[in-house]
């Protein structure tokens, strides 16, 4: 982006559309090679498709749910680019997700009793939404310090917390949390209330995108921002490119790093937070599967550039919307999804395969994602 | 192993059988509980010891595998698929349909394990990248497979029912099994017995063979030890190939030896345990297998906790609680890669792609 900087239009456009070509060349060999899965297990991969894009995009409703789907992808894709910028893996989104989901649901129903009084929406939400937000940025801000400030690495820390937020959200929508509707059969927190509610954009109730999604876009704006035109983010792509040079250059890396860590945290929180505040008005236990992992796949899709992690989100929500009308239509398990974006994944990481099969020779700069053990 | 580490992982083990021996003294003799917590932790420290010897082979070579917990999974499923299978079409023999099971497993690890040594040695894509792609993929696949082969138009068992062939049996291992009480502990299911034989393969292998040296020169020094001769690319090759092999086994114990099923996501984290496991052990077999003791007493605990749940105190309730217990391993895992435990040294070039 900084590139385009006393540049003509057409060289920031060509220089686009070459950082287009492997992700879409990398789409497109995936889901030829999901085809020839689903055909040899039997299925109608034409078939099967064309419910998956219907699905996605067919009606008014499909592109609201697609949008319902890619705004949590957004939150937790922004997430994980921001860690890499800042030379960190966080696969802890999900537990940062939950752990903010949590957050915002307690908030959301118990508030207005601690309090005995009802709080009005313009208090309650952002009170919901914020320390949801917080809860989120300390779950990552804990593997954040223990990488810089004992050197545990935070692939392994921030796994381990998710499987420790698992545990921790079990135990409180089994127990001190779980909805005590005596009709409850399953792990979840109560409805929060009526003020703690982000209202959907549309009055018509089949379409179920909210204002969270508008939020998602404009945070993804305000994270390109703060990447590519404060100090904070100087110091954040420092330490990422670079943590030797950084110091050198006087940026405290550790502080950066426990920053980095908590900025991650407190957008995977932000996509916990807006999924209960704006869509299911609860948590419950298991909805947030997948979601570290998938976060994971839409930032590297995305080259970890905020607008690439939009449209990444997109497809990866459109994917996921679709896949429910394909399996109903094709009886092909909507799991495919998750074979298909993991193949999407192995061709953007691995994109020398597809520079390889296409016979492509366009340079382009690499982005440094990790570094080992050593860090 | 330094006395610092064995002295940590020694009072750990103490703490949580002691644990276990207090609460169900009133029922059973010490002997009895330790006898069986003993017996529990070697077998359910089985994935977690494979696993860790997996990533040892790798990363002694030089490549960091985060993707072991892929590997497992995908074993495990396709071993299990592969058993029932077999099972079902000959008309139950089972412990031929589990040895295929076995088999098919450890050939899906080294697939995988394929997979990752092509993406980080000859593609040079970031290793954690890499081992990220085989975890989604392996969850992706299993997950798909798993519905459509098993239910659904897509069956592959065409309309018969499917026949478990159960797990594998305990071998009777003359005379140490039949020592009264203490024998129960090596009664044991044949891959913890192969967990256990690996273990000290692995050490020969890795220090004392021209094998080991070549894999250690590669993963401390790849340049110096092209120089000298040795093929850097084919060592890791084979070493990342080696560590398939056994994330297989790994995988296998899961749904042919612990238990006859299938559950999605059911590795559940134990290859990133087992990666910490063998970071904890400094890249040594003995203190890797030591370290997978720890995590397999931390999930024999929560075993032999419910075991005696009624005889658990008031005051100790929340032991009671598994997801309580169940976060001990998560948090010790976390503990031992704080540093608390001493600096600990990886191979030089683990990690490093290597450009002539």
């Amino acid at each position: 982006m900084q590139s385009t900087n006393g540049k003509g239009l057409s060289q920031f456009l060509n220089q686009l559309l070459n950082s287009l070509v492997v992700p879409l060349l990398a789409i497109l060999t995936a889901v030829i090679l999901g085809g020839l899965i689903i055909k040899v297990v039997g299925g109608d991969p034409i078939a099967a498709y064309k419910g998956l894009v219907q699905g996605a995009f067919g009606t008014p409703k499909a592109l609201s749910e697609t949008a319902v789907w890619a705004t949590p992808y957004i939150f937790a894709g922004l997430a994980v680019a921001v860690a890499f910028k800042g030379g960190l893996f966080n696969i802890g989104a999900e537990g940062q997700l939950a752990f903010g989901a949590v957050t915002a649901a307690l908030i959301g129903y118990a508030l207005p009793g601690w309090l005995h009084t009802t709080l009005p929406a313009y208090i309650h939400i952002p009170l919901a939404v914020g320390l949801g937000v917080l809860a989120g940025a300390i779950w990552a801000a804990i593997p954040g310090a223990l990488k810089a400030y004992t050197g545990g690495h935070e692939v392994i820390n921030t796994i381990m917390m998710n499987y420790i937020a698992l545990n921790i959200t079990s135990f409180l929508l089994n127990g001190p949390m779980r909805d005590p509707d005596p009709l409850n059969l399953s792990a979840r927190t109560p409805e929060i209330a009526a003020s703690a509610r982000i209202p959907p954009i549309f009055p018509n109730p089949l379409l179920r995108v909210h204002w969270g999604f508008v939020l998602a876009l404009v945070v993804a704006v305000i994270i390109w921002w703060l990447l590519w035109k404060t100090t904070l983010g100087f110091e954040i792509r420092t330490v990422g490119a670079n943590p030797d040079a950084a110091k050198y250059a006087g940026i405290d890396v550790k502080r950066t790093i426990v920053i980095t860590m908590a900025l991650s945290g407190a957008l995977a929180g932000l996509a916990g937070a807006i999924e209960v505040t704006a869509l299911n008005y609860r948590h419950e236990l298991g909805f947030s599967v997948g979601y570290g992992f998938d976060a994971i796949a839409i930032a590297l899709l995305g080259k970890t550039n905020p607008f690439g992690v939009i449209l990444a989100a997109i497809l990866f929500g459109a994917m996921r919307n679709g896949g429910t009308r394909m399996q109903f239509l094709t009886q092909i398990p909507v799991d495919i999804i998750s074979v298909i974006q993991a193949l999407i994944l192995l061709f953007v990481a691995a994109d020398p395969i597809i520079r390889f099969i296409y016979r492509i020779r366009i340079r382009e700069e690499r982005v440094v994602l990790t570094r080992g053990w050593g860090g | 192993m330094d006395w610092r580490r064995f002295a940590i992982i020694a009072l750990v083990i103490v703490i949580m059988f002691g644990t276990v021996v207090l609460v169900g003294i009133s029922q059973n003799s010490p002997l009895v509980i330790i006898t069986s917590m003993l017996a529990t932790t070697i077998a359910v420290a089985t994935p977690l010891t494979l696993g860790a010897l997996s990533g040892l082979y790798c990363e002694r070579s030089g490549v960091v595998n985060i993707g072991i917990e892929g590997m497992m999974l995908g074993a495990a499923f396709f071993g299990w698929l592969a058993s029932i299978y077999m099972n079902t079409v000959f008309h139950r023999a089972p412990m031929a349909s589990l040895i295929v099971g076995v088999l098919v497993a450890i050939l899906t690890g080294s697939l995988f394990a394929l997979l990752h040594a092509a993406l980080s040695i000859t593609f040079k894509v970031d290793q954690i990248i890499g081992g990220t792609v085989i975890n989604i993929l392996a969850t992706g696949i299993t997950g798909f497979l798993n519905r459509q082969m098993f239910f659904g138009a897509g069956s592959v068992f065409r309309g018969q029912v499917p026949h478990s062939p159960g797990v594998l049996p305990r071998i009777h291992i003359p005379l140490l099994a039949d020592i009264p009480i203490v024998g129960r502990i090596f009664e044991q299911q044949p891959i913890t017995l192969a967990a256990l034989a690996l273990v000290v393969i692995t050490h020969f292998v890795i220090f004392y063979t021209r094998w080991g040296l070549r894999t250690r020169a590669v993963g401390e020094h790849p340049r110096a030890a092209d120089t000298v001769g040795i093929n850097v690319t084919f060592m890791r090759y084979a070493n990342v190939l080696i560590g398939g092999c056994m994330a297989g086994l790994g995988g296998a114990y899961l749904t042919l030896e612990s238990i006859s099923s299938f559950e999605p996501l059911m590795t559940n984290g134990r290859g990133f345990i087992a990666l910490a496991a063998m970071i904890f052990g400094n890249w040594t077999p003995f203190g890797a297998w030591a370290a997978a003791l720890v995590f397999g007493a931390a999930q024999a605990l929560q075993i032999n906790l419910q075991f005696y749940r009624e005889l658990i105190p008031p005051n100790l309730a929340f032991l009671q609680n598994s997801y309580v217990v169940g976060l001990a391993p998560y948090i010790l895992t976390m503990l031992i890669l704080t540093g608390l435990i001493g600096r600990t040294i990886p191979p030089a070039a683990d990690g490093k792609p290597y450009e002539k």
